[in-house]
């Protein structure tokens, strides 16, 4: 079929473009890895990564929360409500399992939180781990309109690391600064509480995206408030 | 044990992202289609990375927080991709995985 | 120094592969395995090229949950073709 040819033709010339642009790069690349090392005492971790993330460029990192709660949002604009169950009871065995793997799953996370500071980790790979474990939980038989029996309080995990992300930043505006410019040594607490913000709402978020529509409380469509 | 040779993942993840790209073309479904540009997305990841690893000892972390970012990005816009796919299935009178096949 | 080598070249045929298997595979689930596949690969060349955050992430956001997404998307649509009677469109031309 041409349509399929002209398309393998199409990604011959894109990779033929591509590699001529890669080879005629110069050796040793230059980068910022010096300039971001150098910094490195100052920016209060210290796993670079991190310091990237969290400090160089934590704004990226703002609005990429945002970018996560405009995901939730829009898939549960799409999608009214969410059935009541995603597959069978669970069996001893299945159940046995979670009842082990979810919570530690959820403490493997924070452990990963905690250690990113100095060791690869950080606040997006707890918070995966913290949605593995939503998704483990609802599928091994947790109904997803559990997650509609409160729902002032999921909406504000959801919300939870942009909000705090955002007041801190502005707070140190208040104080004195420019935006996010955290003052002297508070660098590495004030680190820590925006992760752990994140955490949580990064974890909430890909269980909800998972779950796949706005939880209600009996799996029907979410009465007009 | 050495380092890995930069330039071979490169041309990997160049190769990867035409890949994709032919899978965005071919009228093969809207499935697939999502996969294709996820796909696209991770040899832009990979080139991103092979590109950081060049620079002397220590690799660039400013393009691996980049790539960090893109992959959480790019699951966020394939669960919408995949609940909007499915709202226009769900009209039953446009078939998206219909067409020329 | 030629054990890395073999090792570097494998993971690069493997990726190719995989992507490759993705993209033009004739049934629908074995396209989802094969990236879910590739994303794993994917985590262990972020090791080799010095940059174990991203094998984090990768291994669990860009092909665990990514993965689980599009299976149950493939789900939800065979079952919504069974039930209008219609064949499955799990195989596709």
């Amino acid at each position: 079929m041409s349509g399929r040819r002209s398309a393998w033709i199409l990604a011959t010339a894109a990779f033929g473009l591509v590699a001529w642009a890669v080879l005629s790069l110069p050796t040793p690349a230059p980068g910022l890895t010096d300039r971001a090392f150098a910094a490195l005492d100052d920016s209060g971790v210290t796993n670079p990564v991190t310091a990237v993330l969290l400090n160089y460029r934590s704004t990226d990192t703002l609005l990429e929360l945002g970018v996560l709660l405009l995901a939730v949002v829009s898939v549960w604009g799409l999608r009214p409500s969410t059935g009541a169950s995603f597959g069978r009871p669970p069996g001893p065995l299945l159940e046995g399992l979670l009842r082990i793997l979810v919570p530690l799953l959820v403490l493997f996370g924070g452990y990963l939180l905690w250690i990113g500071a100095f060791a690869p980790g950080g606040a997006f790979q707890g918070g995966a781990l913290v949605g593995g474990a939503i998704v483990l939980a609802v599928l091994g038989g947790l109904s997803p309109s559990r997650f509609g029996d409160r729902p002032a309080l999921l909406r504000a995990g959801l919300a939870a690391g942009l909000a705090v992300f955002s007041c801190i930043g502005l707070s140190v505006m208040i104080a004195g600064g420019w935006f996010l410019d955290y003052p002297g040594r508070s660098a590495k607490v004030l680190i820590l509480i925006i992760e752990a913000a994140a955490t949580v709402s990064i974890g909430l978020t890909l269980g909800c995206l998972f779950i796949g529509g706005r939880p209600t409380t009996d799996g029907g469509p979410e009465p007009e408030s | 044990m050495n380092p890995a040779p930069a330039t071979l993942f490169l041309l990997v993840g160049a190769a990867i992202f035409a890949i994709g790209l032919a899978g965005v073309f071919r009228d093969a479904g809207a499935l697939r289609r999502i996969i294709a540009v996820n796909v696209m997305g991770s040899g832009v990841f990979l080139f991103l990375v092979a590109v950081a690893d060049r620079s002397g000892g220590r690799p660039d972390p400013v393009p691996h927080a980049m790539v960090l970012t893109g992959i959480v990005v790019a699951v966020c816009a394939t669960a919408v991709a995949l609940t909007l796919a499915d709202a226009v299935r769900g009209r039953g009178d446009q078939d998206p995985d219909g067409g020329g096949r | 120094m030629a054990v890395s080598l073999v090792f570097d070249g494998l993971l690069a045929l493997l990726i190719l592969t995989l992507a490759w298997r993705a993209v033009t595979d004739r049934l629908q689930f074995r396209a989802v395995v094969s990236f879910v596949a590739l994303g794993l690969v994917l985590a262990v060349t972020w090791f080799r090229l010095s940059a174990p955050d991203l094998a984090l992430a990768e291994a669990a956001v860009g092909s665990g949950l990514t993965g689980a997404l599009l299976l149950a998307a493939l789900r939800r649509w065979s079952d919504r073709d069974a039930d209008s009677g219609g064949s499955s469109t799990r195989s596709e031309p």
